[in-house]
């Protein structure tokens, strides 16, 4: 019995994108009830899979029914349900918040979302690593609409150089999968793993030379260090909806790591064995640091929170890149807590910045803005809960990932770095609290050149605060049902870690269909 | 004839690199272009250079050019069309708003 339920996600953001794209001349409010809908059923859709994907084993949706492993396929595994159910509600809150008007300052906002979806679900689920360089590319198309969406001169400054970055970086995703093809002669992560496995020694160098040529552009979709610099600008400047959104494209590169690479290129690769063990620690450790550093000499709010993507990124990647089953497990649990602190607090600095018409998210003294007891209370939960301390999410996670990776040689660093980089968060946002709360200039300041616009401030109602409020309600919710996500993360992990399920899965226990090598009959 | 297509897929991406390196929009959107036709026909070597060879698989045969390398290289070839295409309204647009060609939105020295 073949689950058409696992297609759906992709489907219906394709279709519902096209239908925006012909009503983009109607009246906004159409265009809203429909992203909003297409958003909602998308949600509902992941929650169920989600809900399968937690009961019973990995499932695969083969496109077109042609035998795998000719045809495309795609994989819904533990990770995946988790990663589409994160984006889902991510995209759900963001488009809500959109909704409030940031939708009017361009053309063609709602279309550009539906296709990002379709592009972030596509990189989740596929099982093919020529269909995932397409998936990015679906993605990279619409996140260039969106990243520039409402113009201005340092969202296109911004957006250059994440556009041609990212060109380049899909130039050498083709020399990387063009590699893998022509070794092995397959383009299913499956079958490549399989065939990996028996890949002969004197192309050793080659296939390693294609697992880090591709290395190299995961790291640029995950902001590692030396390939992050695209990221503080490209997030800080864009539209406060995108910029959380887009929390969860840096995980797109983070999946597609630890998918690859607990798959492909797993202990069981032969010559591509343990490929990453080498790089990706010490690589994500100076990104961590690094990251906290750009939190530190920030001097403006939505900047400091592009950094704390990337401290985000860093540590994740940290804590993966010891590739233990408890690690990745740790790493998984704290996945959506950061992903969705990060994406509530672009959300929380954006109506801080409305709010104060002479410095924005400029950290230097302003007027008062216009509700401190609201604005106070959001933007204390999400400091508290992205720096790590008790009683919300980022305390459990951190101290779960610090304790699993305590067996690592490596283990004082990581902890020197996440506990230093924790801090140093705490630090830089205690400051801005302080500056934008507290260090307040006199209602009417005559003297000094700033706080002498008189533009009234908007006066937030429900509707603009509740998707902040939303995403920072989860981060109780990860603590309460901490046992059950532990659980959870636990048998994803293994189902990663452990790439013989995912095999299995893909390619038929029995392994039945004959291995055709298409080139020459070499 | 390998080292000839090697030493054209070299030489182009070495002058991609060159000109994407040179910080000004036209050349760079020149130098992505070269560099998408280089790695076009990497990808389309990924089915090793034969003449002659049947395209159809049948029994008869034991040896034919592999179709999957030109259905890849089709897909690529469209991607990176529309890429382009992008990057050339962005850069039109980049040109009108900061009055500069430069890659970083400033001038390094002020124009005389």
């Amino acid at each position: 019995m073949i689950n058409h339920l696992i297609v759906c996600p992709l489907l219906l953001p394709l279709l519902m994108g096209t239908i925006i794209v012909l009503n983009a001349n109607q009246p906004v409010a159409r265009q809203r009830i429909l992203g909003l809908s297409s958003c909602l059923a998308v949600l509902v859709m992941t929650g169920i899979l989600l809900f399968q994907s937690a009961q019973g084993p990995i499932q695969t949706y083969v496109l077109g029914d042609w035998p795998t492993p000719f045809g495309i396929v795609m994989v819904l595994d533990r990770l995946s349900a988790m990663m589409l159910c994160i984006t889902a509600l991510l995209a759900l809150l963001c488009l809500a918040y959109a909704a409030r008007g940031t939708d009017r300052e361009g053309k063609n906002f709602h279309a550009l979302f539906q296709f990002q979806l379709l592009g972030i679900n596509g990189a989740f689920l596929t099982g093919d690593i020529f269909n995932l360089f397409v998936f990015f590319e679906i993605m990279l198309l619409s996140s260039y609409g969106l990243v520039l969406h409402g113009g201005g001169g340092l969202r296109t400054r911004a957006g250059m150089h994440y556009v041609m970055l990212n060109l380049v970086g899909s130039s050498i995703f083709l020399v990387g999968v063009g590699i893998l093809y022509a070794l092995l002669g397959t383009l299913n992560m499956a079958d490549l793993a399989v065939r990996m496995a028996a890949a002969p020694a004197e192309n050793a160098a080659l296939l390693q030379a294609a697992g880090l040529i591709l290395f190299a552009v995961f790291a640029l979709k995950a902001a590692l260090l030396p390939l992050c610099f695209w990221l503080p600008d490209a997030y800080g400047f864009t539209s406060a909806p995108v910029a959380a959104l887009f929390a969860v494209m840096t995980k797109v590169g983070v999946y597609v790591i630890l998918r690859v690479y607990c798959l492909i290129f797993s202990e069981f690769a032969g010559v591509g064995a343990g490929l990453l063990s080498a790089w990706l620690l010490p690589a994500a450790l100076i990104t961590l640091a690094a990251g906290a550093a750009g939190v530190a000499g920030s001097r403006d709010l939505r900047r400091i929170t592009a950094y704390l993507v990337i401290v985000s990124v860093g540590t994740l990647l940290a804590v993966i890149g010891t590739f233990q089953r408890e690690t990745i497990a740790a790493a998984i649990v704290y996945l959506p807590h950061t992903t969705f602190m990060t994406a509530a607090m672009f959300l929380v600095a954006d109506l801080i910045r409305r709010q104060r018409p002479d410095a924005g998210s400029e950290l230097i003294p302003d007027r008062p803005v216009g509700q401190p007891t609201l604005l106070g209370l959001l933007f204390l939960t999400a400091a508290v809960a992205i720096g790590g301390l008790p009683p919300l999410s980022g305390f459990f996670a951190k101290v779960m990932m610090l304790m699993t990776v305590q067996g690592n040689n490596a283990a004082p660093w990581i902890w020197a770095l996440v506990l230093g980089g924790g801090l140093l968060a705490l630090v830089a946002l205690g400051r801005a609290g302080i500056i934008i709360f507290w260090k307040l200039l006199p209602k009417d300041d005559p003297g000094t050149g700033r706080g002498t616009s008189h533009d009234p401030v908007p006066v937030y109602a429900l509707a603009d605060v509740f998707p902040a409020a939303v995403l920072l309600c989860i981060s109780p919710l990860l603590v309460i049902f901490g046992e059950g996500i532990t659980e959870f993360a636990l048998a994803a992990a293994d189902h990663v870690i452990n790439p013989v399920h995912y095999i299995e899965a893909v390619l038929g226990p029995d392994r039945s269909i004959p291995l055709l090598y298409p080139f020459g009959g070499e | 004839m390998e080292w000839l297509v090697s030493a054209c897929f070299g030489v182009m991406i070495a002058c991609g690199v060159y000109l994407v390196l040179r910080a000004r929009t036209f050349p760079v959107i020149l130098g992505l272009t070269l560099m998408g036709y280089a790695v076009n026909l990497f990808l389309f070597l990924t089915g090793r250079l034969h003449t002659n060879l049947p395209d159809i698989i049948s029994p008869n045969q034991t040896r034919y050019a592999d179709p999957l390398p030109q259905a890849l290289v089709l897909t690529a070839i469209v991607i990176g069309f529309a890429m382009i295409a992008f990057l050339v309204v962005l850069s039109l647009r980049a040109l009108g708003e900061l009055d500069t060609d430069h890659i970083d939105g400033q001038q390094e020295t002020p124009p005389v």
